[in-house]
């Protein structure tokens, strides 16, 4: 079932070393204010802490007490207190409220505001405005990659997507810099370096000064992985954006994977309590389903049930000597691994429960079509229909933006009366949902000048090959935005089926929307790496409105051993989904390599609607 | 060699002085130097002459002119004095020129004659007029001390931080003091003043008369009195031509000296020679013609002046300038002494001997060594020379010492090379900037007291850029401290050039400074604001902002700067945003998307009312209406309140030509109006729901009418309000109104959504009901839903549909549908057959 790694993929780098460092670097801060002190820390990064320090380590360096910071005055009593924080204006204006309340109130205490991953001016400034500039110590934990498994690495910056794509904010993509120039002096140069997107470009550009800079120390260092690749989230949102039908992008979907752990609820573990899982790689159970598409995935664990019995079971006819090696090697695991697969029934059961009625059914449907690009009409009303019943905001905004994205923009009639279905049934300040969505590109409505793309095909079918390729060519520069049609016919997106997929035994990477669609983000990785370039792939670029944003940069390989060009590490700029992981992974083991991820956050449709909806405050 | 000491003169029994010529001046003064007023600053310092300060006529020809020289005589500035009469001039430590008026004004200027900026002493002095000026120098700045018509002093210990202290009153003070000067000992400015034979001394709280120790008897007067540099020693000179020297805190006498001229000096400079081991102690005293070299000894140094001449106190010794010439007077040192004193046997001396036997190609060279090594003295020789050589003017004489040094170090097996390679660059550093063209006579000891960033500062002072430059780079200085310190300085002074265009000048700037690290644009910026030159400062970033954000040239200099940059992109934002007027701010921050965009998201948080007035320069009507809805929602609490934020962002969308968005809001307005209504008629909560939500209320309220009123005000598409409708009545369970409902007309919907409804609320009774009219498409699913597999499977059969059939199957559990089971099988066999 689980597919082993061919015999001649390379090992992964260890990345524990980036723990190590982060927490190193925590403690040495802490100790900069000599003791007892209270820790506030900011809710987003409590669980990224929780990873690198736990409490008692906390404790060592002689924190008294741990307060979430929010908007509430803090009841502390201690003389020093320290606040852990993302550099956030919010925040600034709270750590001022407590000085300024303390100086009222007459009382001095040490203050230290430890910015994470950096601290940025305009933090700064506000709290000189605030008149407080003085009264506190300003730090930086450069805190910017967790290792939240053995292959993929989270920057934990969910707001990355939010304010780069959206807001225009250039500031984050130093801090990408900065984590990529920590990799490649831990773990070597990289020699073939791809990418493509403007702030991949950027944050590329940035990374190679800071290497300039401080050039030497990693030049004579044997690579440990030999490519890079640099992706901007919105160079494929269509995936994104597609429901996730493996089982670690579901239960991310179902339950929201934070952090690399997940809060099972009492549904799942049929108690009374929550529990909060580790999922990674040492998770042996779900190590084995979790690239799996989820009509495997039962059967797997039911399987796997009946072995685990036939272990307990053989405890039977055991003499005392037998019986004791069982029980004092064998149980503990066995037991492990009987509580960790009962997790994983009940959350099946409960995915189940949520996934396997008839909606769902019908909205994978509805997906695939537009994916397709048939039955655009059906798919509509689909989408409208959703609406009417006011299945879930996020959701029907997700499919308004799959439609947009797929048909190059709403036809102007649907733009208006799905937005107006949309503001009637959840509230009309949506229409400031739909500025943002519009302004990311993702919800548009089509320039009269798009709807020579339907002209084109129609003409396209009636001439030859070659002159097709000019017409598309033509007509795609009238186009402004990006034509995932033309791209997916390109790149093969959508495989020819023949009969039925069958998802036990994938054949490509498509097999994780369930034999539908190959994540356009993954293909452009695996084609690029086939050619080692973006060559022949111009006319994707171009359609991906990217030409000036696509670069290699190949330098000699003499160095470097086949072992580590086999070694790839993928950075998503504005997070990647489970999906695209199982996909990568499952191209890795076609073709023995193995793929590192590195991303801002790790991603999902609903995040990304979220972080687009504007919610009344 | 043998004339070498020519010029040297001894004092006593162990001090030698030697004058040698520093510059001669080619500044072709007209007037004698008597005629003017003079400023010498220290440390090879600028001077400044005021012609005619005493004319009372009004002419222009004959109006007082100030002119500013370099220590080499180089012109500087020159200007036509209009103000008031001068009393007194003096540099300030920074090397600016203080011009004490009459009136107690002083007129503070810069090295190049600009006007810096005006203070006065004090109101009292506007009646009394200033009689006497003194500037001094102390470790906190320099200061200026007044003695005014009426007799008081008034002193201010820093003028850069100006207050203004006066002195208490002499008592039985009638005339003006025979001489003064200002005192400063432990941090405290004090006023020394001689009244015929007494001496006072003034603090700020008591004035006491004190008496020098062993002085000798028959004094009526002091004449003149000098405090040294360091305020350490002072000088007295009587009537009598007795001349008396001690601890300026007058507690101790050094030696005295009587010279028997009874004439005033002109001017008389003591000074302590500054190195500590030091055996003399002197005093400079000038009269028209004569200069005298007064110490420890019977006998004193004489000289005759040819010419008028001016004495300027220095840390080691005095500069005297005259028309002509401008030389150097100083004790000579004691490594120099040790070397070229006559029949010296020091090892320096030996060295230097034996390194010039070398160059002859003689083999005394070997003897001279021998001799050196075999008292063990080589390295105290190479030490000596080394020593010696800094305190030589003449590069030759450097020269030879140092050739001797490194000629020494050779035989020596661990001599450490920093000193011999530190004094090898101080001299090339201070021949450099004792180039005539440059101007300023350092000696080695003061340049080592000065140290090398006042130095560079005082280059900077006299734009000399390029040479500051080459300092820097020549003593590897960091970028920081050296030459970003100096690009940033010269970028500042090129703004302030207003006759070269901004385009010009902004070029200039970005060109030589882009890739610099630690140069602060945003200084540079506000200094061309600060000169009124706006559209400079914004040049200044916006070029080279541009030129790193937008790529078109590699980001050489790297990301720190990069990312310093953007802070200072804003930082200079931030100032131009407190200081220019609001329009023109946005104007500029239009062409700059980066900046932009930092912008708004600080606004976003801190300055909202800001954010607004952005969009509205901008017309930017679209983003305009989204502010106005935002606020609607977060800061307006009551109705009205909101509506009217709504009415101006559909204003706002109106003129962004979304009628789309203006709409919507419109119809927002309408609803919240509504909402008010309801609440107030039906009770309940409205406010704030959805129009779906809204009216789905009213139906579980029961008000049917009402919601059916609002579903047409609204134009409501049918099919949402039939959804509505069905969700509504069966969570009521109110299944006599549902199926009036469903009999009102034909269901846009279809019938399965009633099955499905009916069965999520476990009513089979009422979905069979339905499920009978469900359209032949859906009657399948609509059978399976309520549970009647054989009916289902009947009209599978009847459709001869493969996905229906084995829909059908999938739903046959265990022993029941058994039959069914197997009639489908069996139509499944036949239709194959078929």
């Amino acid at each position: 079932m689980a597919f082993p790694h061919r015999p001649d993929a390379p090992e992964l780098p260890d990345f524990s070393m980036l723990k190590r460092l982060a927490r190193d670097q925590l403690i040495y801060l802490l100790e900069q204010l000599p003791g007892k002190k209270d820790l506030f820390i900011e809710a987003d990064l409590m669980s990224p802490l929780d990873r690198i320090a736990n409490v008692s380590i906390l404790k060592q360096h002689e924190v008294d007490k741990l307060y979430k910071v929010e908007n509430k005055p803090a009841l502390s009593s201690s003389e020093q207190l320290c606040f852990l924080v993302r550099p956030r204006i919010k925040n600034m204006r709270y750590i001022a409220s407590l000085v300024n309340a303390d100086k009222l109130a007459g009382r001095t205490r040490k203050y230290k505001v430890i910015f994470s991953p950096q601290k940025f001016y305009a933090c700064e400034m506000v709290l000189e405005e605030e008149g407080i500039y003085g009264d506190v110590s300003c730090d930086e934990w450069a805190f910017s990659l967790l290792p939240l498994d053995v292959d993929l690495l989270s920057m934990e910056l969910p707001e990355f997507f939010r304010d780069y794509f959206l807001e225009g904010d250039q500031r984050w993509i130093n801090t990408v810099a900065q984590a990529l120039h920590l990799l490649s002096t831990l773990y070597g140069p990289f020699p073939n370096c791809y990418g493509i997107g403007r702030c991949a470009k950027m944050a590329y550009e940035l990374w190679r000064n800071l290497e300039e800079e401080e050039d030497g120390e990693t030049k004579g260092r044997r690579p440990e992985i030999g490519h890079i690749f640099l992706l901007d989230r919105d160079v494929d949102f269509v995936t994104a954006l597609c429901s996730q039908v493996v089982y670690e992008g579901l239960v991310d979907d179902t339950f929201r994977i934070k952090c690399g752990s997940v809060d099972f609820g009492p549904e799942v573990t049929s108690s009374d309590k929550s529990l909060k899982v580790l999922l990674n790689a040492d998770d042996k159970v779900f190590n084995e389903i979790r690239n799996e598409h989820f009509s495997n995935v039962f059967g797997f664990l039911s399987q796997k049930a009946r072995n685990l019995q036939a272990q307990y079971d053989r405890r039977r006819g055991m003499d005392i000597k037998q019986m004791k090696n069982f029980v004092s090697q064998e149980l503990k695991g066995l037991k492990q691994e009987h509580r960790l697969l009962s997790l994983h029934i009940g959350a099946c059961e409960s995915i189940m429960k949520k996934k396997t009625k008839q909606d769902f059914q019908e909205l994978i449907k509805t997906e695939h079509a537009l994916l397709e690009g048939f039955n655009i009409r059906e798919s509509t009303s689909y989408i409208e229909e959703h609406i009417d019943r006011q299945v879930s905001p996020i959701e029907s905004l997700r499919l308004m933006c799959l439609l947009s994205i797929t048909e190059n923009g709403l036809i102007p009639k649907d733009y208006r009366s799905l937005k107006t279905q949309y503001l009637q049934s959840y509230g009309p300040e949506h229409l400031l949902t739909f500025s943002n969505l519009r302004r990311a590109g993702l919800l548009t409505e089509q320039a009269p000048g798009d709807t020579l793309t339907a002209v084109e095909s129609k003409v396209s079918k009636l001439v030859t090959d070659k002159a097709a390729g000019k017409i598309t060519d033509a007509f795609s520069s009238l186009a402004k935005r990006s034509n995932f049609r033309a791209i997916s016919k390109k790149l093969n997106l959508i495989p020819r089926v023949d009969g039925e997929y069958d998802l036990k035994v994938p054949r490509d990477m498509a097999y994780v929307f369930s034999g539908a669609y190959v994540p356009l983000s993954c293909r452009i990785i695996e084609q690029v790496l086939e050619r080692r370039s973006w060559q022949g792939l111009d006319e994707v670029v171009r359609l991906l409105n990217c030409s000036d944003f696509a670069f290699t940069d190949m330098t000699k390989e003499d160095k470097a051993s086949s072992e580590s060009l086999r070694l790839i590490l993928v950075v998503f700029l504005g997070g990647c989904t489970f999906s695209e992981i199982s996909a990568l992974r499952f191209l890795g083991r076609e073709k023995g390599y193995r793929f590192i991820f590195l991303t801002t956050a790790v991603t999902n449709s609903a995040r990304l609607m979220e972080a687009m909806s504007e919610v009344k405050a | 060699m043998d004339c070498y000491t020519a010029n040297w003169n001894p004092l006593g029994d162990s001090a030698f002085y030697r004058k040698y010529e520093l510059y001669s001046m080619d500044w072709d003064l007209k007037e004698e130097l008597r005629d003017c007023l003079v400023a010498a600053a220290p440390y090879g310092g600028p001077i400044a002459l005021l012609r005619n300060p005493w004319r009372k006529e009004k002419a222009a020809s004959v109006r007082p002119v100030l002119d500013i020289y370099s220590a080499s005589g180089m012109p500087l500035a020159s200007l036509l004095w209009k103000s008031g009469p001068v009393v007194s001039l003096g540099w300030s430590a920074e090397e600016e020129l203080l011009c004490v008026q009459e009136d107690g004004a002083v007129l503070v200027y810069g090295l190049h004659g600009d006007f810096r900026r005006h203070f006065s002493m004090g109101n009292e002095v506007l009646q009394n007029r200033v009689l006497d000026a003194r500037i001094f120098h102390t470790e906190f700045g320099s200061g200026v001390a007044i003695l005014t018509g009426a007799h008081r002093f008034t002193l201010s210990a820093n003028v850069g931080d100006l207050k203004l202290r006066r002195m208490p009153e002499v008592p039985g003070l009638q005339s003006a003091p025979s001489c003064w000067t200002v005192l400063c000992q432990d941090r405290v400015a004090h006023i020394l003043l001689a009244v015929g034979p007494d001496l006072y001394l003034l603090d700020h709280a008591a004035c006491s008369a004190v008496t020098p120790p062993g002085l000798a008897p028959g004094v009526s007067s002091f004449l003149q009195m000098a405090v040294s540099f360091t305020y350490r020693h002072l000088a007295l000179f009587t009537d009598t031509g007795y001349i008396w020297m001690g601890t300026a805190s007058l507690k101790e006498k050094l030696c005295e000296f009587n010279c028997n001229i009874r004439a005033p000096p002109k001017q008389m400079v003591c000074w302590c020679v500054y190195a500590a081991h030091s055996k003399e102690r002197a005093v400079v005293v000038a009269w028209e013609r004569r200069l005298m070299v007064v110490g420890d000894a019977p006998e004193s140094i004489q000289f005759v002046l040819d010419e008028d001449s001016y004495l300027v106190p220095e840390l080691d010794g005095v500069r005297i300038f005259s028309r002509s010439t401008h030389e150097f007077l100083h004790e000579v040192p004691a490594a120099s002494e040790e070397i070229f004193k006559i029949a010296s046997m020091a090892p320096g001396a030996l060295l230097l001997e034996a390194q010039k036997e070398y160059e002859k190609e003689s083999q005394k060279a070997d003897e001279y060594l021998r001799e050196i090594q075999e008292l063990g003295q080589l390295t105290q020789a190479v030490q000596q020379c080394i020593e010696a050589a800094g305190h030589e003017h003449q590069p030759d004489m450097q020269k030879s010492l140092l050739r001797a040094a490194s000629f020494g170090k050779c035989f020596l097996d661990r001599f450490p090379p920093d000193s011999f390679v530190h004094m090898c660059q101080d001299l090339r550093v201070l021949n450099a900037v004792r180039d005539y063209h440059i101007g300023i006579p350092l000696t080695y000891s003061q340049y080592k007291q000065l140290t090398i960033q006042v130095l560079l500062d005082r280059l900077v002072l006299r734009r000399l850029y390029p040479l500051a430059i080459q300092i820097c780079e020549y003593l590897r200085l960091p970028e920081v401290q050296g030459v970003s310190r100096i690009l940033a300085h010269w970028a500042c002074y090129k703004v302030q050039q207003k006759d070269v265009s901004d385009e010009d000048v902004a070029r200039a700037i970005n060109q030589k400074l882009g890739d610099t690290p630690g140069v602060s644009y945003s200084d540079i910026a506000a200094r061309a604001y600060g000169c009124g030159r706006t559209e400079l400062a914004i040049k200044v970033w916006v070029c080279w902002s541009m030129s790193h954000a937008q790529g078109s040239r590699p980001l050489r200099a790297g990301t720190l700067i990069w990312v310093r940059a953007r802070l200072g992109v804003f930082t200079v934002l931030l100032h131009l945003k407190n200081e220019l007027n609001r329009g023109d701010f946005f104007m500029t921050l239009r062409n700059q998307p980066m900046a932009l965009s930092l912008y708004r998201q600080f606004c976003k948080h801190q300055e909202l009312e800001t954010l607004k007035d952005l969009y509205n320069q901008d017309d930017n009507h679209q983003e305009l209406g989204s502010f106005h809805i935002r606020a609607s929602y977060a800061a307006e609490e009551r109705i009205e309140g909101r509506v009217a934020a709504l009415q101006t962002a559909a204003d706002a969308f109106y003129k962004a030509k979304n009628e789309f968005a203006a709409k919507a809001t419109e119809d927002q307005m309408r609803l919240l109006r509504l909402q008010r209504r309801l609440e107030d008629e039906l009770g309940g909560q409205f406010l704030d729901l959805s129009l779906h939500d809204t009216v789905t209320t009213l139906i579980l309220g029961g008000h049917n009418k009402r919601a059916e009123q609002l579903a047409r005000d609204f134009r409501i598409p049918d099919k949402r309000l039939w959804w509505l409708k069905l969700t509504a009545l069966a969570d009521l369970e109110d299944w006599e109104e549902l199926e009036k409902f469903s009999k009102s007309k034909k269901s846009p919907i279809g019938y399965l959504p009633f099955v499905e409804i009916c069965m999520k609320q476990h009513n089979k009774y009422e979905a069979k009901k339905y499920a009978s009219r469900v359209g032949p498409e859906q009657k399948v699913k609509a059978l399976l839903l309520v549970g009647d597999v054989a009916q289902a499977a009947d009209v599978a059969i009847e459709h001869r549909n493969e996905a229906e059939l084995s829909l059908v199957l999938s739903h046959c559990t265990g022993a029941t549908d058994g039959a069914t089971a197997d009639k489908i099988q069996r139509a499944r066999a036949q239709a194959q057959k078929k």
